[in-house]
């Protein structure tokens, strides 16, 4: 036996892809529940599907993450365009050790298949899970496909809860073991009915949301109002809230993004700052740390949740130079202290040329 | 530290599409669906409207006259419920079966004309501000999705005002205005195109009858 190396918080000692010790009052055995219930401020980003078959992709584009996010996003064919699923993604991050976030969206499938498929997840270790309506089908790259919005996003918080706590399918048929999972949801502040939404969050608190992600951030006064309702009606104290937040490209970009994605709202002043800087994408991304600063002193907010639309190489600056981690490293990945060696072994041969060592004495050493 | 965003990572184009037709993939600045539409083929028949749903009724006038009545209709569906309560020997002595035809036929037409009705067959009128949930593409029956346009209007629809935006605003009027907070089950698809109004009768005589006895 080699010498196990040092175990990182909320890791399985006998294998990264394994579930957490169960603790008391945790309703998942993953790691992002863990960091927020400890109270510390949570990361979460979002990671671009890619348009293969290869899980090397998948692989490659979460390392960019590696050691400054809490959970990683798997969209679930967003806008209505279709990327490998986000149950294979899971499914393959889990694998490696990552805190998954298994986002289900309601257009594609219908209650059979979204309730099948919660199980599966939560069987190859997934343990958030992100419950959203989705974008129509006319958003997308297929809109000849058919709208199925057999649940909706309350309704499948409700199932998967009722799935969980209960142990039972929507169809009262039992379980034998629940899965584990902690339940998230969606909420939107930026957009009409505005008296409605901290309502609706309350709404989706009671169907079972035990955290939710924002939608893109870049209205701050807004966001604080919101925030403040959401403390009257006493809902920050059962759910975590992380606030979205992203760099823009530039302020052409912003102004696309304003008038052809519904629900994103980018007041003039961001674009009118954009626009006065030499190099708009830097800019873009001091613009996204400055929101951060602001939004993570709002009372009630727990975290941030960085969707850095084919930027996600800036994530890691954007959390770093935000300081909201406060010195902690969250999760990385680390390679086994024996393989280690062995690559340590292998690149010193090629460097110093022939060996003139026992191996067998070497692994017997190695060994002990 | 990262390797470079790759240059496209939508899909490239509608399965069904022959090779030639394959639309080239989106650059920033453009969505996949508009180069989709763009690289469609063109025809002198252009559809109005982007939903189904939009499509089976074209205009919304009554309904959003509904929502913006809708403590008055609220005070009828109830008056209307209590008598259709006491016709509950009717309906048995008739039969409810038999019943159903003529009923569900009323029922689709007045609730078809105040509220743009598509027979769901479980009424939450309501606790939807009177403004029919059933009418949002996505049918949603808990609340507005996120992508509520900044005038109020629907993300699929854009000259359509969001249903639940107006639900929102009906409810306020309305005695039981927190009736929308209530968590709303999934639709039950095997209900559609049933009388609505017989099932609560029936529901609401048999818990008459558990209270009498």
């Amino acid at each position: 036996m080699t010498p196990p190396r040092p175990s990182q918080p909320d890791e399985n000692p006998a294998g990264v892809h394994l579930p957490l010790d169960p603790l008391p009052g945790h309703s998942s055995r993953g790691r992002l529940e863990r960091v927020l219930r400890r109270g510390e401020f949570a990361v979460t980003a979002e990671l671009n599907p890619p348009d293969s078959a290869n899980p090397e992709d998948v692989y490659e584009r979460a390392k960019v993450f590696d050691g400054w996010v809490d959970g990683i996003n798997a969209v679930d064919a967003s806008g209505a365009n279709c990327h490998m699923s986000s149950v294979g993604i899971c499914a393959l991050l889990t694998r490696m050790g990552y805190a998954p976030v298994y986002q289900i969206s309601c257009r594609d499938r219908n209650r059979i298949a979204i309730q099948g498929d919660v199980l599966g997840a939560a069987a190859m270790g997934v343990a958030n899970i992100l419950c959203l309506t989705g974008d129509g089908v006319q958003a997308g790259d297929q809109p000849g496909a058919k709208p199925v919005f057999d649940l909706d996003c309350m309704s499948l918080l409700e199932t998967i809860r009722v799935m969980r706590d209960n142990a039972k399918f929507l169809s009262g048929r039992k379980l034998t073991s629940p899965p584990q999972v902690f339940l998230g949801a969606a909420i939107n502040p930026f957009a009409p009915p505005y008296e409605f939404r901290p309502l609706r969050l309350a709404k989706k608190v009671a169907a079972g949301a035990q955290f939710v992600q924002s939608q893109y951030c870049f209205d701050v006064p807004m966001m604080r109002q919101y925030m403040q309702r959401v403390r009257d009606l006493g809902l920050h104290e059962k759910c975590y809230v992380l606030c979205g937040v992203g760099p823009l490209a530039s302020a052409k970009t912003a102004r696309w993004i304003r008038s052809n994605v519904p629900g994103i709202h980018i007041p003039d002043a961001v674009i009118t700052r954009l626009e006065g800087a030499a190099d708009q994408k830097a800019e873009g991304k001091r613009l996204c740390i400055d929101i951060i600063n602001e939004v993570k002193e709002i009372e009630g907010i727990s975290g941030i949740h960085v969707m850095a639309y084919r930027q996600e190489e800036f994530v890691a600056e954007i959390v770093d130079e935000s300081g909201v981690l406060k010195g902690r490293r969250p999760w990385h990945r680390e390679a086994r202290a024996d393989d280690r060696m062995v690559a340590d072994r292998l690149g010193q041969i090629l460097r110093e040329g022939g060996p003139d060592e026992q191996p067998q004495q070497m692994v017997k050493d190695a060994a002990h | 530290m990262a390797e470079p965003a790759p240059a496209s990572t939508t899909a490239r184009g509608p399965a069904s599409a022959s090779p030639e037709t394959l639309p080239p993939a989106a650059a920033g600045g453009t969505t996949q669906a508009a180069v989709v539409r763009k690289t469609a083929p063109k025809s002198d028949y252009k559809p109005a409207d982007v939903s189904p749903q939009r499509r089976v009724q074209r205009r919304y006038s009554v309904r959003l006259w509904s929502v913006r009545h809708s403590r008055g209709l609220e005070w009828l569906y109830a008056r209307f419920a209590d008598l259709f309560l006491a016709l509950h020997p009717l309906w048995k002595a008739v039969g409810y079966a038999r019943a159903e035809a003529p009923v569900k036929f009323v029922e689709k037409r007045v609730k078809g004309f105040l509220f743009d009705c598509r027979m769901c067959g479980q009424c939450v009128l309501s606790s939807t501000g009177m403004s029919c949930p059933m009418n949002c593409p996505k049918q949603l029956r808990n609340g507005p999705c996120g992508g509520v346009r900044a005038n109020g209007h629907c993300e699929v629809e854009p000259d359509m005002p969001c249903v639940w935006v107006k639900a929102w605003e009906g409810s306020r009027n309305m005695v039981h205005a927190d009736a929308i907070l209530a968590v709303q089950k999934p639709v039950d698809q095997s209900l559609r195109e049933t009388s609505a109004w017989l099932r609560v009768t029936a529901l609401a005589a048999a818990a008459r009858g558990k209270e009498a006895a």
